[in-house]
């Protein structure tokens, strides 16, 4: 017999009486199940667990500390290594952060280009964390089917930037060009296969028997607990609350488009699933309105100090050689102030707070990173499942280990 | 026993022995092509032509491969531990009817290597052991995941035994006998005990999933929770006799499911055939065309379907599966009795 109390970071839920011992087992940091390096010290009965300490740090990079030392252009690589399923969203957020600050209006085309990468973005991120769910129940088959989906999505970024995980998409104003006819091409031919492939990965998880068995009840959260620990993005609409900062609080000119915002009820695996299910579904929707209705114009503003001139203007006009100097030299200033913008990221409200003193670079810059906030509460949501369902609830949660550390 | 018998029998082993490691060997690189189908991919194609040779490539690799030995397991019974699962998966083989005979050298050489009148209870007992080589491995690992791993395998093969023993009860009642042979011989034609038994079948068959810990009741070695449950400290030729014996497994319940629900080697037209060469190799190929169905049934299986929760599992062992195989038992024994009396 053992006295034991059952502590969720630190704060005593129950105290409760086993028969036997109780067991530590580390979650990781290096386990097939966790998604980049974290740790999870669990004490379990048996299946059972019964507290969880996190640990965080494996893999942090200081990015919030490199920033304060690189030129505003030169944090765009920083921001793709956050969360790295969908690092455009997290380029254009740093973009269109600093455009705030600086005052640079973009022309209606940037907007709409930007919120075709974005979406592509959401749909990877969301066919990662869905596919991975199914491996983390067994079922390998349908993740294969997706990856080779996102496989495209990731062509259609090296046609916009030439890079596949990495992105470091577009500029602070803009993209560096414009998409190119055979962008367009595999873009419709995306949409066209896309939807077909992913409702046959629908119907092969979605009513499995067994596959809701294993994940409707797991790891729920409630509404106002999420709140609390200041959930956002899918995690949180499938606790039922409706929280999109695309409608929120539109940026990039999401007010002109027709989507729908999927919630969820209970905030287990299983809703969680389904609202990345459903996201997906709308995005493909926004994309193919943004392709539809897309203004002509220029693909940038117009911000010589962020825009490399071509190279033969900067041999020839003494205007394009400074601004050449600046740019690679790092040496345009950003007026001082402070500025937070949020864009809805794959996993959440990814927030830019940053603070300029007038330099070349940044004051101080802080990223509100979704999951970071979620991995707080990942010991709450797991306490008293078993060890299936903590697998369950970390992939759902889709906690990238790039964007927990930073 | 005249020497001539026992020399018979002895090749007899020493071919099926051969036959079931070639089979095992080949049904990892199936198991790989098929899931590769499944999967939209290629799989293994650079060994050999069309990848043929890649078993031997990836026995050779386990046996070259370094053994390592965790400091604190237990030494001998985590070598124990594979040495059992894969005696055991090899001697289930000994009552499986291959076919009824072939003409060698003038003698009839039956293809079996033990007639034993028991056979059923036989390779019951014998799965059962089955267990004792995991529970060693993952306990004798002294790692808490392989630990899990054989705690998950011991309670799961117990609970799943009894329902495939009540399964095969059933069949047992309906032909009256628990030799092998008998069952077989009973089935002629397509007269299989399947469209008697369709329940018992299904029961059975998810029962040797279960027992040869395939998705979807892999929970023994569910690699993104357990990392690879009872056999995550085991390398090298260890590692491969675990990975083997699972494959053996797999071959031989499909043997088994072949010989007591399928006819074994009967076929439709059997008894046209007069040349005694001819019938015994077309009843081995007609047995082993059933064995290859249920195997790629199994892989089929696995590639297609999320696996259990532990207690999900425990609860459709013991609350649908046991009553369901009682049912049967009751419905099967209602029914020859109907028919004993002669209703």
């Amino acid at each position: 017999m053992n006295e034991i109390t059952i502590k969720n970071t630190g704060q005593i839920i129950s105290t409760e009486t086993i028969d036997g011992d109780i067991a530590t087992l580390n979650l990781g940091p290096t386990h097939p199940a966790t998604h980049g390096i974290f740790q999870n010290i669990l004490k379990v009965d048996g299946e059972r667990i019964l507290s969880a300490e996190p640990t965080i740090g494996y893999i942090h990079r200081a990015f919030e500390k490199l920033a304060e030392r690189r030129p505003y252009n030169q944090i765009t690589p920083i921001t793709d290594r956050l969360n790295y399923c969908s690092s455009p969203i997290n380029n254009i957020g740093w973009h269109m952060t600093v455009e705030k600050l600086a005052g640079i209006e973009v022309p209606k085309r940037v907007d709409y280009m930007r919120v075709i990468v974005m979406e592509l973005a959401r749909i990877a991120d969301h066919l990662v964390c869905n596919s991975v769910i199914g491996v983390d129940t067994g079922a390998l088959t349908g993740f294969t089917y997706m990856f080779q989906e996102r496989e495209k999505i990731y062509e259609l970024y090296e046609e916009i930037c030439g890079a596949r995980l990495t992105t470091n998409v577009g500029r602070i104003g803009g993209f560096e060009r414009d998409f190119s006819a055979s962008f367009h091409a595999k873009l419709n031919k995306f949409l066209e296969e896309f939807p077909v492939n992913f409702e046959e990965f629908d119907r092969l998880l979605t009513r499995n028997r067994i596959f809701m068995d294993r994940v409707i009840g797991a790891g729920p959260i409630k509404p106002e607990r999420a709140l609390e620990y200041s959930f956002s993005g899918p995690n949180l609409r499938a606790a039922g609350v409706d929280y999109d900062v695309r409608v929120m609080n539109p940026y990039s000119s999401y007010q002109d488009f027709d989507f729908d915002i999927p919630v969820g009820k209970d905030g287990d695996t299983y809703d969680r699933f389904v609202v990345r299910q459903e996201e997906i579904r709308q995005s493909v929707k926004i994309i193919r309105q943004a392709l539809e209705k897309m203004p002509s114009g220029d693909f940038h503003a117009n911000v010589p100090e962020f825009y490399l001139p071509p190279k033969e203007e900067v041999y020839r006009s003494m205007e394009s050689l400074i601004y050449h100097f600046k740019i690679v030299m790092g040496e345009t200033a950003i007026p001082a102030g402070e500025v937070y913008h949020a864009v809805e990221g794959g996993n959440g409200e990814l927030g830019y707070y940053l603070v300029s003193d007038g330099g070349r670079t940044p004051y101080r810059l802080h990223f509100r990173r979704p999951c970071f906030i979620y991995y707080q509460a990942y010991p709450e949501m797991i306490v008293d499942s078993v060890l299936s369902d903590a697998i369950l609830t970390m992939s759902s949660m889709n906690i990238i280990a790039g964007e927990l550390d930073a | 026993m005249d020497s001539a018998l026992f020399l018979e029998k002895l090749i007899l082993i020493v071919v099926i022995l051969a036959i079931t490691l070639v089979m095992a060997l080949y049904f990892t690189f199936g198991e790989r092509k098929i899931a590769a189908f499944f999967q939209d991919r290629l799989g293994p194609n650079r060994v050999g032509p069309f990848g043929l040779l890649q078993p031997f490539a990836d026995g050779g690799k386990l046996l070259f491969k370094e053994e390592i030995i965790p400091k604190n397991a237990e030494k001998w019974l985590f070598i124990l531990g594979p040495g059992i699962a894969m005696i055991v998966a090899t001697i289930t083989s000994a009552v499986i009817p291959w076919g009824t005979s072939l003409p060698i050298f003038g003698r009839d050489v039956q293809l079996q290597v033990a007639d034993v009148n028991i056979g059923v209870l036989y390779i019951m007992g014998i799965v059962s052991i089955g267990v004792y080589g995991i529970m060693i491995g993952g306990w004798a690992s002294n790692n808490k995941y392989s630990l899990y791993g054989a705690i998950r395998a011991s309670a799961q093969m117990i609970s799943y035994e009894l329902s495939m023993g009540l399964a095969l009860i059933a069949v047992v009642m309906m032909s009256g006998t628990l030799s092998l042979r008998e069952m077989v011989e009973q089935q002629v034609g397509l007269n299989w005990n399947v469209w008697y038994q369709p329940l018992g079948f299904i029961l059975f068959l998810t029962c040797a999933l279960a027992e040869c810990n395939r998705a979807p009741f892999d929970l023994a070695e569910c690699e993104t929770e357990l990392i690879g449950g009872y056999h995550v400290e085991y390398s090298s030729m260890k590692l491969g006799f675990y990975l083997f014996s699972e494959y053996i497994n797999m071959f031989i319940s499909s043997a088994v499911m072949a010989c007591v629900y399928f006819g074994g080697y009967n076929f439709p037209g059997m008894h046209l055939i007069s040349d005694p060469m001819i019938l015994g190799i077309a009843q081995v190929a007609v047995m082993f065309a059933k064995i290859f169905f249920f195997v790629f049934l199994f892989m089929w299986i696995r590639w297609t379907l999320p696996r259990f929760r532990y207690d999900q599992l425990m609860r459709l062992g013991w609350k649908a599966m046991i009553p369901l195989a009682l049912l049967n038992m009751l419905a099967t024994g209602a029914v020859s009795l109907f028919n004993s009396q002669g209703f």
